[in-house]
């Protein structure tokens, strides 16, 4: 296993009596990345989150963070140490302030970045005096994420870090992250269904879908291997030939992965009267491969 | 001094930057031996990658437009002008099928549309002759 990747899994398995949440789940994520991990509900993202903080057991295959094996009990422990984790419940106690629950927090980790915390405790507006457990679901995930922001960590998981934030906190805390990645080489491997921030600064995306990773790999190298084909004919399109097409009248159009070329041949040869390759977005790609689970 | 790139578009956002600096260049934005935004500031200005930011200067410095000087950061280089007078030697041709195109009556978004997929196609058809 490679010191390059922060994240490694191979065949990572975690069964709920009868049924895999996560069935045979490999990836790899490249340190100092941002990495997008998408699935629909119920795909496995956040049974995948929690294996690798050493949260829930893993039923088998193997999977390392920071070059350490998360199945290992001391292993994982040093994972947690150096892990900052938002959770998916984002949950804290009522009994203790935000102020109170921030020097907590800080007297557990000697890498706490003071400055680091009173900075996004004013772009995050957070109530220093407001109960942590009464904060409204945005606010919480605020703070769930500057506690993860100002550890030191040398990696980050989140688990749906901008849920709830409205557009201009979503750019606050998203910018957050690209200045602590930039700054400090820090990962961050984050799950979240909207497309549009994952597609912002995320570098690599990994599509879970029914417990298995269908992709992972670099954004850059996903738009330039898809594309979207639409192929015109002068009558009713040829029967068969183009797998996955849609048929739409006198148009078929596809989403095409590799065999662009192969594509456009056969079209130009089936006397195709118009041919359109375009670039495709992160939303084509994610519908295409995540299909398994509306199924 | 850039502006966002549109994570959307479908041209991934590296290849973006790289056309927004080459345009700085070509338009005299910045000029030979100006110095460039640290790869940092530019990730943070437009709440972007940094990885991406740094793919864009390399793949600036690999083209000769651009220079890494140790610890200093990026500059653009002397011959970074030559692009420059290519593209103004290209652009009447452009204009004057862009003004035909609509004289024919088609809106900029089909232009725009039109363009970016002939764009693909030459990538992917290289010329044969």
């Amino acid at each position: 296993m490679s010191s390059d990747l922060a994240i490694e899994t191979h065949e990572l398995r975690k069964r709920f009596g009868a049924k895999d949440a996560v069935s045979g789940l490999t990836l790899a994520v490249p340190r100092g990345s941002i990495c997008g991990f998408l699935g629909s509900n119920g795909a496995g993202k956040t049974t995948t989150l929690k294996m690798l903080m050493g949260m829930t057991k893993v039923s088998g295959g193997e999977g390392r963070a920071l070059g350490l094996q998360i199945a290992d009990a001391r292993q994982s422990t040093e994972i947690r140490r150096r892990t900052g984790f938002v959770s998916e419940d984002k949950r804290f106690p009522w009994s203790i302030t935000v102020g109170e629950l921030l020097r907590f927090t800080r007297a557990f980790y000697p890498g706490w970045r003071p400055a680091l915390a009173e900075r996004y405790l004013n772009a995050f507006r957070l109530p220093p005096r407001a109960s942590a457990g009464r904060l409204s679901k945005g606010l919480r995930s605020r703070l769930a994420l500057l506690l993860a922001l100002a550890r030191g960590a040398e990696l980050l998981l989140l688990d749906e870090p901008t849920e709830g934030l409205d557009p201009s906190m979503i750019e606050e805390a998203l910018q957050a992250l690209v200045s602590l990645v930039a700054e400090q080489g820090t990962t961050v491997f984050f799950s979240s269904h909207q497309l549009a921030n994952v597609e912002q600064i995320a570098d690599h995306v990994c599509i879970i879908d029914q417990g298995r990773a269908v992709v992972s790999d670099s954004l850059d190298e996903l738009k330039a291997r898809y594309r979207r084909v639409r192929l015109v004919f002068e009558g009713d399109p040829p029967p068969g030939g183009f797998e996955g097409a849609r048929r739409d009248g006198r148009t078929l159009s596809l989403l095409a992965s590799r065999n662009v070329d192969e594509i456009v041949a056969r079209a130009k040869a089936m006397k195709a009267r118009s041919v359109d390759v375009q670039p495709v977005t992160l939303k084509d790609i994610f519908l295409e491969c995540s299909k398994g689970a509306s199924s | 001094m850039f502006f966002p790139p549109n994570p959307s578009s479908g041209v991934p956002v590296y290849r973006q930057l790289i056309e927004q600096i080459r345009h700085a260049i070509e338009t005299g934005a910045l000029r030979a031996g100006e110095q460039l935004p640290g790869t940092r500031k530019v990730a943070e200005d437009l709440v972007m990658n940094p990885n991406t930011v740094a793919k864009a200067y390399q793949e600036l410095e690999h083209q000769g437009v651009i220079e890494m000087r140790k610890g200093l950061g990026a500059f653009v280089a002397p011959e970074g002008r030559k692009g420059g007078d290519l593209v103004q030697k290209a652009q009447p041709v452009l204009r004057a099928a862009m003004d035909r195109m609509v004289g024919i009556g088609l809106s900029e978004e089909q232009m725009r549309r039109l363009f970016e997929s002939e764009v693909i196609r030459l990538r992917q058809e290289p010329r044969r002759e």
